[in-house]
């Protein structure tokens, strides 16, 4: 039996490491099978530098038309799932087609990369970053081994951040005033902000700020939106009267959030809003929905 | 529907059951110092508290058992070795919550943490907390997280003297903090009074003042502070509280703060900042019970006065009185709706207060009393029965405090306060200041005073308009009326002058009051005159033809008139024993036509008004027993007054008063002054005349009924018989006694007599008299030794 198994068993294993693997920080990232793994974690602009090991099999020998590392940033769209849409791809030859008997390491090194999108495990897409090993061989299928890696992109703060502030009603019956003091909040950031009742005429019961999630994907008539609600956190409980100001002060922290992404590559984009929600003793809802833009920031993270 | 209170009963049980449970994950969480658990789990338990469907009073039964697990929690973040997060993180961990409620009380929980770790001012951490706790707008819960709120931060205020104060956090932080957790605190409590349906009003002011405490708790801390000097509470506690109050526009609260208010900081205080206190009260809803509120602020004021004279000079230098005497009539005046016991209740309190700090301002008391005229002038007729006993307290209290009427006399408007009176309460109130009179045994002893007393309880004197005479209770009159018969009697002057004066002002008053009351006054009136006609006798060297008013004439004439007043009732008995009481002064005067002029009167009176047989022996016997004392007659008048008296006496109906009457009468001609008469003659003509009408009631008995006539008649005339022979006279013998005796006894044997013991008692007595005459030996013995028994 073990020799049969041995037989399909790709007669070598590969190992591919990062240089400073053992400094660089690792983020947690969500496999298609479910397992959560520590990945490394790189931005744009940086030189992924590192080995490659190739181990034959005690007693076996690889032949091989060459040996090759890519490294590749895919969008995967699940409606369209297992094409996958490559938008960075750049390739390294490691080694001139021979054969290997024995341990050989290759180091391996992509300069300065441009990785212009982040990351992203959404709904219906997934933005992920591989480095992808390729021993070509004649006859029989490439032994392939991939090692994924995250990308997540810095933005200093905005040089304009306005607040956001609105006034909303419904004629002669309920009257507020909402500020928000940014419009742009990185990933830890903090929303201050309060509620200014101008005129309630009917009976609330309580209020909530809701953080949602709009993710888009496709074009077109063939256009995907799927939104999710990530944080439900109430602001108020009670019914106020005319003249109350109700502070809000949501940490964000505790959610998880990415960055707002515009467009991606023409395939996707995911959009953040505050939705203020009122609830009256019926249960009717008076809401108002803002979009707020999200970024992830050097010092916070 | 199910009963309320049972569905109240099992929800509590339900939440109470709820907190045990996720508190004891909590607990779990704790001892294995896991921070995330024991984080989720106290939101958890603290979710309880977000029930709707709780009285106030259920739903803090709950409250105070997450009180008691939120302190373990307290301790357990405390130790930051144990969940190895700092303070400040914590405080931010907290406020990952979901819901606002189990955030809130978290976050005053690491909020106190926060505070005595020191790593942040302790002002910012109060101010933010008392700023978040806003997101709860719910009346119960807001409530009950504030106080929360207020419980945890109370020992951490930045007080003078406080570890937590510094260069950043002053008093003023701390009560900066207090006064706005309180303002919330209170929009809050006031607002339950709007919501829910109209119908359960009452349930739900009930339900409100189960929560007044926990409002007022607050400005119970604002007085703790140490910080708040009077100059703080003056420009900042005092006037911020008080918009509070003003603008929350609510009845309950208004009442129930102001009263905190008065009672929670001290005297001094309130003093020194009246005029802003004060200011406030006519701002409040019409519906507010102010006068309760200014009657506990003048008591307090009051007993600080009392308290110590040391602080007297205070009240006068903020002119106390008059600050509140012009609020008072602000309230009155904003509050038009106010009914008229609330006003006068008002004046009531303001007087006390008066009296107690500035007793010797009378002209403070008269000002009251003007300004309660003031306000029942614009009352057509008070006739709420409790304005009524307001305004008798307000009028009982100078009578109380000074103890003396003749001080209330000067207050000018203390009549005028009377008039507003209904007729029974003013004569209440008349029969107040009379007992007060009495009580205090005063004496009024001016004209002046004397008429404006009859001013004030005219009531008494006479007929009120449209006084419904039926509805008098006739024992209550002659109390009334006895009552002011004893008053007459507590004026007195020993000037005579002024006596006259004050008599006849009295006459003047009491002249009117008809003849109902004529019978009750007249006497006493007589006998003030009567006493004043001695009092003129006392000293009469010194008067006599200085001045023509003054003569006993003159008095006599006057009394002539008031007796005659009593022709009207008409009451003719008295008026006989009043003219023969003066015949008595005019004897003693000296006067011989003004005694024989009462005494023609006093026979007038008999002749033509006294028709019952019954009063007919009383007046002759009185008159007999007046005209026998008189020694100013001559001959001539004297002999027709006792002949006219014998006269009368014979013509009695009853045999019986006959043969009294005239036995009576032998004394008319036997006076036993030196210079008195002593008729021997005419006194045995009587006895006889007396024996002989015993004689014929005794027949006539026998012939009416069949048995024996009164034997002690006899046993009368024997005793006066005995009494004449005693005092010397020569026409009363031995031998008539004897034979007396004799009679008596044979009287007695008959057989038609019906044994009488009281007669035989009677007559043995009287021989054990003569008896122990005999047996006295000398003169006396000599001459009873005569008479065989």
């Amino acid at each position: 039996m073990n020799y049969l198994v041995g037989a399909f068993k790709p007669p070598c294993n590969i190992f591919i490491s990062f240089t400073d693997g053992r400094s660089r920080k690792q983020v947690p990232l969500k496999k298609e099978n479910g397992k959560t793994v520590m990945v490394a974690l790189f931005q744009s602009q940086e030189n992924i530098v590192g080995e490659v090991v190739i181990e034959p099999i005690h007693g076996k020998k690889v032949e091989h038309n060459g040996v090759k590392i890519e490294l590749l940033g895919q969008i995967e769209l699940y409606f369209d799932r297992g094409n996958f849409y490559d938008f960075t791809s750049l390739v390294r030859e490691l080694d001139v087609p021979g054969e290997l008997y024995e341990r050989k390491t290759y180091p391996f090194e992509f300069s300065t990369v441009e990785m212009p999108y982040e990351s992203y495990n959404g709904v219906n897409v997934r933005l992920r970053y591989i480095l992808k090993v390729t021993i070509s061989r004649n006859y029989v299928s490439n032994i392939v081994e991939y090692q994924d890696f995250v990308v997540r992109n810095y933005t200093p703060p905005p040089s304009i951040n306005n607040s956001i502030k609105m006034e909303v009603g419904i004629e002669d019956c309920l009257h507020i005033e909402f500020e928000y003091s940014k419009s742009k909040y990185h990933l830890k950031d903090v929303i201050i902000g309060k509620i200014y009742f101008l005129l309630v005429r009917i009976k609330l019961k309580n209020m909530e700020l809701e953080i949602r999630r709009r993710e888009s994907t496709g074009s077109g008539p063939n256009t995907y939106v799927e939104t999710e609600t990530l944080a439900k956190f109430e602001l108020m409980d009670g019914a106020p009267v005319r003249g109350e100001s109700i502070p809000i002060r949501l940490f964000l922290s505790p959610y998880e959030l990415t960055p707002t992404y515009r467009n991606i590559n023409n395939k996707f984009s995911v959009k953040y809003y505050l939705n203020l929600v009122l609830v009256d003793e019926e249960d009717r809802r008076y809401f108002k929905q803002q979009e707020i833009t999200m970024y992830r920031n050097l010092e916070a993270s | 529907m199910l009963n309320g209170t049972e569905d109240e009963e099992k929800w509590l049980a339900e939440g109470i059951a709820g907190i045990q449970h996720k508190a004891f994950y909590m607990h779990r969480a704790l001892d294995s110092n896991n921070l995330r658990e024991a984080l989720k789990y106290s939101a958890q338990m603290l979710s309880e508290l977000r029930t709707s469907k709780l009285s106030p009073r259920k739903y803090y039964e709950l409250y105070m058992r997450a009180f008691d697990e939120l302190k373990r929690l307290e301790l357990f973040f405390k130790d930051d070795s144990k969940h190895g997060v700092s303070v400040v993180d914590l405080y931010e961990l907290v406020q990952h919550a979901g819901n606002i409620l189990p955030r809130l009380y978290l976050l005053c929980t690491v909020g106190s943490i926060y505070i005595k770790s020191k790593e942040a001012p302790a002002k910012e951490v109060l101010k933010d907390l008392v700023e978040m706790c806003r997101g709860v707008q719910h009346p119960i819960r807001g409530l009950f997280l504030r106080s929360y709120l207020a419980q945890i931060s109370r020992d951490k205020l930045p007080d003078i003297g406080s570890e937590y104060e510094g260069d950043a956090d002053t008093v003023m932080d701390a009560v900066d903090f207090v006064l706005q957790n309180f303002t919330e605190m209170n929009k809050l409590w006031v607002r339950m009074q709007h919501q829910g349906p109209g119908r359960v009003r009452e349930k739900r002011e009930k339900e409100r003042s189960e929560l007044q405490d926990l409002v007022g708790k607050n400005l119970h801390v604002l007085s703790q502070i140490e910080g708040v000097d009077l100059e703080m509470y003056k420009e900042t506690v005092l006037p911020r509280v008080l918009e509070q109050v003003v603008n929350c526009k609510d009845d309950l609260a208004q009442y129930y703060l102001m009263d905190c208010i008065i009672q929670v900081f001290p005297d001094e205080y309130h003093l020194q900042t009246l005029e802003t206190l004060l200011g406030a009260c006519p701002q409040l809803q019409p519906t507010v019970d102010v006068k309760t509120v200014l009657s506990r602020l003048m008591d307090r004021l009051s007993n600080y006065a009392a308290s110590s004279a040391d602080v007297l000079p205070e009240f006068l230098q903020v002119e106390a009185f008059s600050k509140l005497s012009n609020a008072i009539g602000k309230v009155i005046e904003a509050q038009v709706d106010m009914p008229a016991v609330g006003a006068i209740t008002l004046y009531v309190s303001l007087l006390t207060f008066t009296l107690r700090v500035h007793p010797d301002r009378l002209d403070h008391v008269d000002q009251v009393l003007g300004a309660c005229v003031k306000k029942l002038s614009n009352i057509p007729k008070l006739e709420d029965s409790r304005a009524m006993k307001q305004v008798v307290a307000l009028l009982s209290a100078p009578l109380e405090k000074y103890n003396d009427i003749v001080t209330a006399l000067t207050l000018s408007n203390y009549p005028r306060v009377m008039d507003h009176l209904d007729i029974g309460t003013n004569k209440l109130m008349a029969m107040v200041i009379i007992q007060s009179i009495m009580k205090n045994n005063s004496c009024i002893s001016t004209a002046d005073k004397v008429e404006v007393l009859f001013e004030l309880i005219k009531g008494l004197i006479k007929d009120t308009d449209g006084a419904d005479v039926d509805e008098l209770d006739e024992e209550d009159f002659k109390e009334e009326q006895n009552s002011v018969a004893r008053l007459i009697h507590m004026l007195y002057n020993d000037e005579p002058e002024e006596m006259l004066r004050i008599i006849c002002i009295v006459r003047k008053h009491t002249m009117v009051g008809g003849p109902k009351r004529l019978p009750f006054t007249v006497s006493s009136l007589v006998f003030s005159a009567l006493r004043l006609l001695r009092q003129l006798q006392g000293q009469e060297g010194d008067i006599v033809g200085e001045e023509a008013s003054m003569t006993p004439n003159k008095i006599f004439q006057l009394l002539t008139q008031i007796i005659e007043s009593l022709s009207a009732v008409p009451s003719p008995e008295l008026a006989l024993r009043l003219y023969l009481q003066c015949a008595e002064a005019a004897n003693g005067c000296d006067i011989e036509h003004v005694a024989y002029e009462f005494f023609t009167q006093a026979f007038v009176l008999y002749e033509e008004e006294i028709a019952d047989s019954k009063a007919q022996v009383t007046a002759i016997h009185l008159i007999i027993g007046t005209l026998q004392r008189m020694n100013v007659f001559g001959v001539e008048n004297r002999d027709t007054l006792t002949h006219k008296a014998t006269g009368y006496s014979a013509r009695l109906l009853k045999k019986a008063d006959q043969c009294r009457a005239v036995y009576a009468c032998s004394h008319l001609f036997w006076v036993n002054d030196q210079d008195g008469i002593k008729d021997g003659e005419r006194v045995l003509l009587c006895l006889k005349r007396a024996l002989r009408i015993a004689n014929a009631a005794q027949q006539m008995a026998n012939v009416a009924r069949g048995s024996g006539g009164p034997v002690s008649l006899f046993v009368e005339i024997l005793n006066k018989y005995i009494y004449f022979f005693e005092k010397g006279n020569k026409q009363i013998t031995s031998s008539a006694i004897q034979g007396l005796i004799e009679l008596i006894n044979t009287e007695m044997q008959s057989d038609s007599t019906n044994p009488d013991s009281v007669a035989d008692a009677f007559l043995a007595s009287t021989l054990r008299y003569i008896q122990f005459q005999k047996q006295k030996g000398g003169v006396v013995g000599e001459k009873f030794e005569s008479i065989k028994l």
